[in-house]
C-alpha cells in the first residue's frame, strides 16, 4: 500500500479541515472550559460530526456507518488535533464502536452501532485500572450470579465516562491479576444500580469518569465477545485509539508548530524579528523533520490497520510513542518560543501543550510502546 | 494487493531471471567496503562471481534500472524498478555496482548534458567502466561552496584549468573527474561557476590522499597545474554551473542521508546487542538503560525509512514538500551517527580493538570514526538546517 491519500481520503480531509476550523476552533474549548460546561462538550456539535458522517467513520455501512476506514478517521483526528475539538470521537465512535465491531454479535452490533454513528448514543470503555497505562491488568471481578455475573472494582479514568449512556468494562473472570487469559467485556448500563460515576476534570478540558461497580448485576447476554476472551478485543479498539491518538498529536504538532513559525515571524526584539535569530531557526528546522516523521508513521500504522497487515501492532506502537515525542516536543518548543505570552492562559498555545501532554499519556507513551515495539523484536 | 497483470508478469520474469543469474557469493551479506564493487579503468574485481554479476545486470541496463536504454540503462517505470529492488531485497542480491557516477553525474546530465555528452558518459558509468569523482569542495570553499577559487580561462578550443581541489572522494582510484570551476571572475560568486568534465590522465592533474581519523584515506587533495580540457566538455551553459551543482547536491545528500538505513543483508542493532549483550527471562535486553537508547534509536529509524518511502510514494503521486533533500540528509546522517555510536557501545571493548590479524578488525572504530564525516559531506547539518529554515519555513533573513 503506497503511503499517499487516495481520492477518497483527500475529500475527507478536506472537509474535515473545513468542519473543524469552522465549527469547533480552539475559542469553543476556552468557552467550555470557562463555563464549566455540565456536559463538557457540545451535544449541537457532535449532532453535525453524525451529520457528515464523522461518527459512523469507522462503523461498517450495514450498521449505519461510513465505513470509511482507519485512515479517514485518522485524518478527521488530526483536524480535531489543529482545532483542539472537544468531542466523544475517540471513546465512542473509535474505542467503544472498534469493540463492538470486533467482538459484538450481530444482535448487539445492530442495537447499538446505528445510534453511535447517528450520536444518539455515546459508548465508553472502561477498560485502564493503572494511572500508567498496562492494559493486561485488571482486577475487577466479574463473578457468576444468577444467569449473568456480578461485577466489582473500580476503573479511574474512563474517557468520556461522565457523559456515557453506556459502559464497556474489561473485568476478569478468571486468572491472576495481570493474564492476558481470563479478561471478559460486559455492555454496562451506567445507571444500574451499584454503579458510580464521578466525573475528572483533567488537564487538557477534556473529562473522564471514575467508575466504580459494586456488585453489579450483567445479564449473559451483555457479554462482548467470547468469555475470558476479551483482551484481544480490547486491544484491537486500544490500537484503533492509539493510532487515531497519534493523528490527534500530529494534528497537535503541525498546529502549534505552524502558530509558532508564524509568531517568529512577527514579533521584534533587539530591532529584529526573532525568526532572524539562527538559534531559533535550526531549532524550527529541526521541528519541521521531525513532524514529517511523525506523518509518516501515522499514515503507516492507519494504513496497516485498513489493510489488515498482521504488523499493525508494531505500526501502531512505533506511530503512539513517536508521534506522542514529537508532540511533547513541538508544543513545549511552542511555549518556549512564545516566550512569556506563551505562559499566558490567554493565549492558545498552552492549551497545546496541555493537550500533547493528556494524550502522550492516555492508552501508552513512548515508554510503554518502545517496550512493546523492543518485546515484538523479540530483545 | 494491487498490482496490475503486467507488473506481476515483470516480477515473475525478473524473479526467475535474478535466481538463474545472481551467483551465490553475490547473495552474501555486505561485510564491509571491501565488498562494494565500484567499477572503472584500475578497478581488480575481488571475484570472478562480483565481475559476472556486475556483466549480467550490465548487460540488461539493471545497473541503472530507470536510465533510458540509449544511455546504457534498463528503461523501466518506477514501478518496475521498485520490483527489482524488492526482488533483489529478496534474495539479498548485493548491488551490482556503485559509483558516484550513478548517484550523482548521471542525474545531471541526464538533465543538463548534450546528446554527444550522455552517449559518451552514461554508457561507460552503466557499465562500470569508468569510475568518476567530484570536484567540489576547496580549502578556501567548503560550507561557502559557491566561493570556489579553482580557474578555467577558454584558450581557443580548450579551458585551462588551475587550482586546488580539496575531499575530492576516491580521487586517487577515478578515472574522471565533474569539476565546478571559475569561468567568470568578474561575475557575482555563484554566476561564475562552470561544470567541466575530464580525464583524471590528463597533463598536470596531480592527487595526493588525506589521511583521516578513522586511518582511511578515502578523500583526496587534488591540484590542477595548467590542465587542458576541450571546450566540449563544458555541461549546460558557462556561467550556470551553480544551478547542476545544486542538483547534483540534492541527489549526494539523500544518498549520504540514505546511507546504511535500511542496507540489505545486514544485522539490525538489536540482533548485535542481543549476540553481544544477551537477553534475561523475560526476552527483554540485559542491559536495562542500553535496551532503552536502541528502542529510541530504532523507532527514529523505523519513522525515517517510512519518511522514505512516503516521499517516494508522494513523488510519484505529483505532491511533496520542499527541502525534501536537506531534510533527508540532515536527519539520516544524524541517525547514523547515532547509530554507530550504539553499535560501539553494544561492542564495549571489543568494539575498541584498532588492528589486528584479521584485515576486519579494526572495523567498527574505523567505521564509527568515518561516520563522523556524514554530517559534514554535502554540506553540514547546520546547512541543512539553514537551507530548512530559508526555503520551507521563509524565515526572515535565513
Amino acid at each position: 500500500m503506497a503511503l499517499v491519500l487516495n481520492d477518497e481520503q483527500r475529500m475527507v480531509k478536506d472537509s474535515a479541515d473545513g468542519f473543524f476550523a469552522e465549527h469547533a476552533p480552539v475559542s469553543q474549548l476556552r468557552k467550555l472550559r470557562d463555563s464549566k460546561d455540565p456536559d463538557g462538550f457540545d451535544r449541537g456539535l457532535w449532532a453535525k460530526m453524525a451529520e457528515m458522517g464523522f461518527a459512523g467513520v469507522a462503523i461498517p455501512e450495514q450498521f449505519g456507518g461510513a465505513g470509511l476506514g482507519m485512515v479517514a478517521a485518522g485524518l478527521i483526528q488530526e483536524a480535531i488535533g489543529r482545532n483542539l475539538t472537544i468531542s466523544p470521537f475517540l471513546s465512542s465512535a473509535i474505542l467503544s464502536a472498534t469493540a463492538i465491531a470486533r467482538g459484538g454479535t450481530e444482535e448487539q452490533k445492530a442495537a447499538l452501532l446505528p445510534k453511535m454513528a447517528s450520536a444518539e448514543l455515546i459508548v465508553a470503555l472502561a477498560a485502564d485500572e493503572a494511572a500508567r497505562h498496562q492494559p493486561n491488568q485488571v482486577a475487577t471481578k466479574a463473578e457468576a450470579s444468577g444467569n449473568g455475573f456480578k461485577l466489582t472494582g473500580a476503573k479511574p479514568f474512563v474517557l468520556d465516562g461522565h457523559v456515557a449512556d453506556k459502559l464497556i468494562v474489561a473485568a476478569r473472570t478468571s486468572g491472576a491479576d495481570t493474564d492476558v487469559a481470563g479478561i471478559t467485556l460486559f455492555l454496562v448500563d451506567p445507571k444500574a444500580a451499584g454503579v458510580s460515576v464521578k466525573r475528572r476534570w483533567m488537564v487538557d478540558s477534556r473529562n473522564a469518569a471514575e467508575v466504580t461497580l459494586d456488585g453489579v448485576q450483567v445479564d449473559g447476554a451483555d457479554m462482548l465477545g467470547g468469555l475470558g476472551e476479551g483482551f484481544a478485543i480490547l486491544e484491537a479498539a486500544l490500537d484503533a485509539g492509539r493510532a487515531c491518538l497519534a493523528a490527534e498529536m500530529l494534528g497537535v504538532s503541525a498546529q502549534s508548530f505552524d502558530v509558532t513559525v508564524d509568531y517568529l515571524k512577527q514579533r521584534e526584539q533587539f530591532g529584529v524579528k526573532i525568526g532572524s535569530f539562527q538559534a531559533l531557526q535550526h531549532r524550527a528546522a529541526h521541528l519541521f523533520c521531525e513532524v514529517e516523521l511523525a506523518r509518516s508513521v501515522t499514515l503507516k500504522a492507519l494504513t496497516a490497520l485498513d489493510a489488515g497487515d498482521e504488523r499493525a501492532p508494531f505500526f501502531v506502537a512505533l506511530a503512539k510513542a513517536k508521534a506522542g515525542d514529537v508532540c511533547k516536543l513541538a508544543t513545549n518548543e511552542a511555549v518556549q518560543m512564545h516566550g512569556g505570552i506563551g505562559m499566558t492562559d490567554e493565549y492558545d498555545i498552552g492549551f497545546y501543550m496541555k493537550r500533547a501532554r493528556a494524550a502522550a499519556e492516555t492508552f501508552g507513551d513512548g515508554a510503554f510502546h518502545g517496550d512493546r515495539l523492543a518485546l515484538m523484536l523479540n530483545y | 494487493m494491487d498490482e496490475t497483470p503486467e507488473l506481476a508478469a515483470f516480477r515473475a520474469e525478473t524473479r526467475a531471471w535474478l535466481e538463474a543469474n545472481c551467483p551465490e557469493e553475490m547473495r552474501q551479506p555486505v561485510t564491509g567496503d571491501s565488498d562494494v564493487c565500484w567499477g572503472g579503468r584500475k578497478w581488480k574485481f575481488k571475484s570472478e562471481a562480483q565481475k559476472l554479476w556486475l556483466d549480467r545486470m550490465a548487460a540488461r541496463g539493471w545497473t541503472v534500472p530507470e536510465w533510458p536504454k540509449a544511455y546504457g540503462g534498463g528503461g523501466l517505470s518506477k514501478d518496475e524498478a521498485k520490483i527489482l529492488a524488492a526482488e533483489m531485497r529478496r534474495i539479498k542480491a548485493r548491488p551490482p555496482l556503485s559509483s558516484f557516477g550513478i548517484w550523482m553525474l548521471g542525474p545531471a546530465l541526464l538533465k543538463y548534458g548534450n546528446e554527444a555528452q550522455k552517449l559518451e558518459h552514461l554508457p561507460r558509468i552503466a557499465r562500470g567502466e569508468v569510475r568518476w569523482c567530484q570536484g567540489y569542495s576547496e580549502p578556501g570553499a567548503g560550507s561557502d561552496l559557491a566561493a570556489l577559487r579553482t580557474s578555467a580561462i577558454l584558450d581557443g578550443d580548450e579551458f585551462v584549468v588551475n587550482g586546488q581541489k580539496v575531499w575530492t572522494s576516491y580521487a586517487d582510484r577515478a578515472d574522471w573527474i565533474f569539476c565546478l570551476v571559475r569561468t567568470d571572475p568578474a561575475a557575482p560568486k555563484h554566476l561564475g561557476i562552470s561544470f567541466l568534465l575530464f580525464d583524471m590522465e590528463s597533463p598536470g592533474v596531480t592527487t595526493s590522499p588525506i589521511k583521516l581519523i578513522s586511518g582511511y584515506s578515502p578523500f583526496c587533495q587534488t591540484f590542477f597545474d595548467n590542465v587542458r580540457v576541450p571546450k566540449a566538455n563544458l555541461v549546460g551553459e558557462p556561467g550556470k554551473g551553480w544551478d547542476i551543482a545544486k542538483y547534483l547536491l540534492t541527489h549526494e545528500r539523500e544518498m549520504i542521508g540514505g546511507m546504511d538505513m535500511g542496507s540489505t543483508g545486514r544485522d539490525s542493532m538489536h540482533q548485535m546487542a542481543k549476540k553481544a549483550i544477551g537477553t534475561s527471562k523475560s526476552g527483554k535486553l540485559k542491559d536495562g538503560l542500553l535496551r532503552a537508547d536502541i528502542v529510541r534509536h530504532e523507532i527514529n529509524a523505523y519513522a525515517f525509512g517510512l519518511t522514505m518511502e512516503r516521499v517516494k510514494d508522494e513523488a510519484k503521486a505529483g505532491q511533496g514538500v520542499g527541502a525534501l533533500s536537506s531534510m533527508l540528509k540532515y536527519y539520516g546522517t544524524e541517525l547514523n551517527k547515532e547509530r554507530q555510536e550504539l553499535l560501539m557501545s553494544i561492542g564495549g571493548s571489543d568494539s575498541l580493538t584498532w588492528e589486528g590479524e584479521d584485515k576486519r578488525d579494526g572495523d567498527p572504530a574505523r567505521t564509527w570514526l568515518r561516520s563522523r564525516a556524514n554530517s559534514i559531506e554535502g554540506g553540514t547539518s547546520e546547512v541543512q538546517l539553514n537551507i530548512i529554515a530559508k526555503r520551507v519555513l521563509q524565515l526572515p533573513g535565513a
